[in-house]
């Protein structure tokens, strides 16, 4: 009976999703549909929740503080995509040239960084960007004759040290991922179009970029979701989740301080729904830009 | 049949496997854990404890010990975890309010002890084992980690504030910090300070409120009303803040790297005499002989100077509560522990010898075999004796209201509004309003 049903072509395939299915349901829908519901109540751990309808949403429209984080979170996104994806890009072209000096010295050295721990690296750049004349950073301003920065009290200058951190952070994973879509590129197209007379610049933009659509598609995504979910690097960078003024306050960490700090966690949920709902939109109009949900051409 | 075998080994070998994870994550809490045993026997029990303060173990320690000899049949053994401050906090409130995973006794800092007062309290009331001290010590201190008449934290210190000159940096530019009285005083000290020595009077706090409520505490306001409403906005908020500005302005006092004294990168610049003065809770003391170790033998005691003669000076600044959590192994067995550990007479003494708190039970204040002790380390490290200006001040200590509306009120100004007044510049009065608004609409 067993090993009948086993065997069965119908059943198998759908033996072998289930887990998957149940990871979903259990790790993502039941989390999900639960912080919905959760979001339209007055949730205090310990006590009972009840109902109290879009309470939690009209306080959110007109709560500074969440605009504040969600400003901070776009703008940090927007950034990173602006750094993260030429850059990387760029440098994994000049990486794959066979007559690059040192590859794969240069290949380690920029994927380091991704393997120290957030934790370790957000304290080390909150030491560099220190305040103080002997931090790493305004030393360096000192002997140009600059006078010493208070990097993490404003807005630009506390971003200027967030974004490097992401930099140096992600910068040799999305080469990573370019490197292995420069892989996918047959080296005949460029021969072809050597022969041809095209310079290097007119291959790189008519071959290379085109071709790499598809990851640099995949590396937008991601580092649309990475950007606006960020969280521990501003965490440690300001060792807490309370920087000056919020500069570095993002949605993530605003629904960390309502809900973990505060004990809040209808409002948390509330404001996770609106992260969701902010992600989904951007990725969605981005992938139907790019064209990703047309089928594919024959 | 070798098919079954395999299937059969493979599942035997999955289960084994996910036992294995099970067992491997149970009871792992980050921090630092120790077990003290404190000459505890074989059949003690053992309690756990979350602190964020390192040395409050240390007091422990000492107090375990005298436990265990006097309670043979009921002796304990302490598992000590040491959490930074807001992951302690934030970890203890799920613990708690779950139910799962909370420690048998825990260290709450006032400022979030209202917190944990929400709704029902998940903490035991603490009242039969506080009974026995009731008069030996302040009762404004039990009151403070109270609850319609329920006791749920016992306080370590009274918490007087006082200031802390750098007699070195005063003597240079001829400055006797002993003249000082008023905040004009202190002002006109500064400016000579600052033209002597080119170094700054004391700090503009932007990540704490010790300035802020000791300027309330004189002029007998508060950050809330009699019914716990915020109201920052006030005149003796703006008159404070002002004056504050004004000393910043005339180059007095100056912010500083950490946003207040009591943070490691503020320690550094003390310890290098950038700053001649602290106004802070007298626990401050601790950090002196723990962090700042350059400047022994150079730092005085004194009363806060004040916005006008006769005003109360001095407040009670900070404190923590040590509560038990209702899931506790031994609640009874834990209570009596920290009554015993924290309002006991020899407690009292101790917390003054190890950790150079001014103890809550103030006949500790007059023992002058105890303050005056010359071989105790904070006697040995400040210019003068600090219990001849705790006693000095002893009638003068008002006390800033914890409320359910405090750690809102605290967030706000410390991330924002003293940031915008100190750092930007902003007018305080809009400053201060923004921040009510800003408060109001948090706590709807």
């Amino acid at each position: 009976m067993i090993k009948n049903f086993l065997y069965s072509q119908k059943v198998a395939p759908y033996v072998f999703v289930l887990p998957f299915v149940l990871v979903f349901i259990i790790f993502w829908v039941y989390p999900l549909l639960s912080s919905f519901g959760m979001s339209f109540q007055k949730v205090t751990l310990g006590q009972e929740a009840h109902f109290i309808g879009a309470d939690n949403y009209t306080k959110l429209m007109g709560d500074t503080i969440f605009f504040k984080a969600v400003r901070n979170s776009a703008v940090y996104m927007l950034l990173t995509l602006v750094i993260l994806i030429p850059f990387p890009m760029l440098f994994a072209v000049l990486i794959n040239n066979k007559s690059m000096w040192a590859r794969e010295f240069f290949k380690s050295a920029f994927f380091f960084p991704a393997l120290t721990s957030v934790v370790v690296a957000g304290t080390i750049f909150r030491l560099m960007f220190g305040e103080m004349e002997g931090s790493l950073i305004n030393s360096i301003l000192g002997v140009f004759g600059v006078e010493p920065v208070k990097f993490l009290k404003g807005q630009t200058t506390g971003f200027i040290a967030l974004v490097a951190l992401a930099t140096w952070r992600w910068m040799g994973v999305n080469m990573l991922y370019f490197l292995s879509g420069l892989k996918n590129i047959p080296d005949d197209y460029y021969e072809a179009a050597s022969i041809d007379g095209a310079s290097a610049f007119q291959r790189f933009t008519r071959i290379t970029v085109p071709l790499l659509k598809p990851t640099t598609i995949y590396v937008l995504t991601i580092s649309i979701y990475a950007g606006l979910a960020m969280f521990i690097e501003s965490m440690m960078l300001w060792n807490g989740n309370n920087s000056p003024k919020n500069i570095g306050l993002t949605i993530v960490g605003y629904l960390y301080r309502q809900g973990i700090e505060k004990n809040n966690l209808g409002y948390a949920a509330a404001v996770g729904i609106v992260l969701l709902l902010i992600t989904m939109v951007i990725n969605l109009t981005q992938l139907a830009f790019s064209g990703m949900f047309k089928k594919e051409e024959d | 049949m070798k098919n079954k075998w395999f299937i059969s080994l493979m599942v035997l070998s999955m289960i084994v496997f996910l036992a294995g994870c099970g067992k491997s994550s149970s009871n792992s809490s980050s921090g630092e854990s120790s077990v003290l045993n404190g000459g505890a026997g074989e059949k003690a029990t053992e309690l756990s404890y979350w602190t964020f303060v390192e040395l409050h173990g240390q007091h422990f320690e000492k107090m375990l010990e005298k436990w265990n000899a006097a309670n043979p049949d009921r002796q304990i053994k302490l598992n000590v975890t040491v959490m930074p401050y807001d992951d302690m906090h934030n970890k203890l409130s799920i613990a708690v309010q779950t139910g799962v995973g909370a420690p048998d006794i825990a260290d709450i800092e006032l400022g979030k002890f209202p917190d944990f007062l929400a709704g029902d309290p998940q903490l035991e009331p603490l009242n039969d084992v506080a009974e026995p001290y009731k008069g030996t010590v302040v009762q404004s201190q039990l009151d403070l980690y109270s609850k319609n008449g329920n006791i749920y934290g016992l306080s370590t210190h009274v918490g007087a504030t006082v200031a802390f000159y750098n007699t070195e940096i005063l003597e240079q530019a001829g400055v006797d910090y002993k003249t000082i009285v008023t905040w004009e005083d202190f002002k006109k000290a500064g400016i000579q300070v600052y033209e002597k020595t080119g170094k700054y009077m004391g700090t503009a706090d932007t990540s704490a409120t010790w300035q802020a409520s000791l300027l309330l505490a004189q002029q007998n306001s508060d950050f809330t009303d009699a019914d716990g409403k915020p109201q920052v906005n006030t005149p003796e908020m703006v008159r404070a803040l002002t004056m504050l500005k004004d000393l910043q302005d005339n180059n007095v006092i100056s912010t500083i790297a950490g946003g207040q004294p009591d943070t490691e990168e503020a320690y550094g610049e003390f310890n290098s005499g950038n700053y001649a003065t602290a106004f802070m809770p007298l626990w401050q003391m601790s950090r002196y002989t723990n962090y700042m170790k350059d400047l022994s033998g150079k730092i005085a005691i004194a009363p806060l100077p004040v916005l006008e003669k006769g005003m109360h000076r001095s407040y009670g600044g900070g404190g923590t509560g040590t509560v038990v959590t209702k899931t506790a192994k031994d609640v009874q067995l834990a209570k009596d522990f920290i009554a015993y550990a924290k309002l006991s007479l020899d407690a009292n003494i101790e917390i003054w010898n190890t950790l150079g708190f001014d103890p809550i039970n103030m006949s500790v204040w007059d023992m002058k075999e105890v303050t005056h002790n010359p071989d105790n380390q904070f006697v040995k490290y400040f210019v003068n004796n600090p219990f001849d200006v705790l006693n000095e001040i002893r009638e003068e200590i008002n006390l800033i209201r914890s409320t359910s509306a405090s750690p809102t009120i605290n967030n706000v100004l410390c991330t924002v509004t003293l940031n915008e007044i100190f750092e930007d510049g902003k007018d305080i009065q809009k400053a201060l309003d923004d921040a009510q608004t800003q408060i109001e609409q948090e706590l709807k």
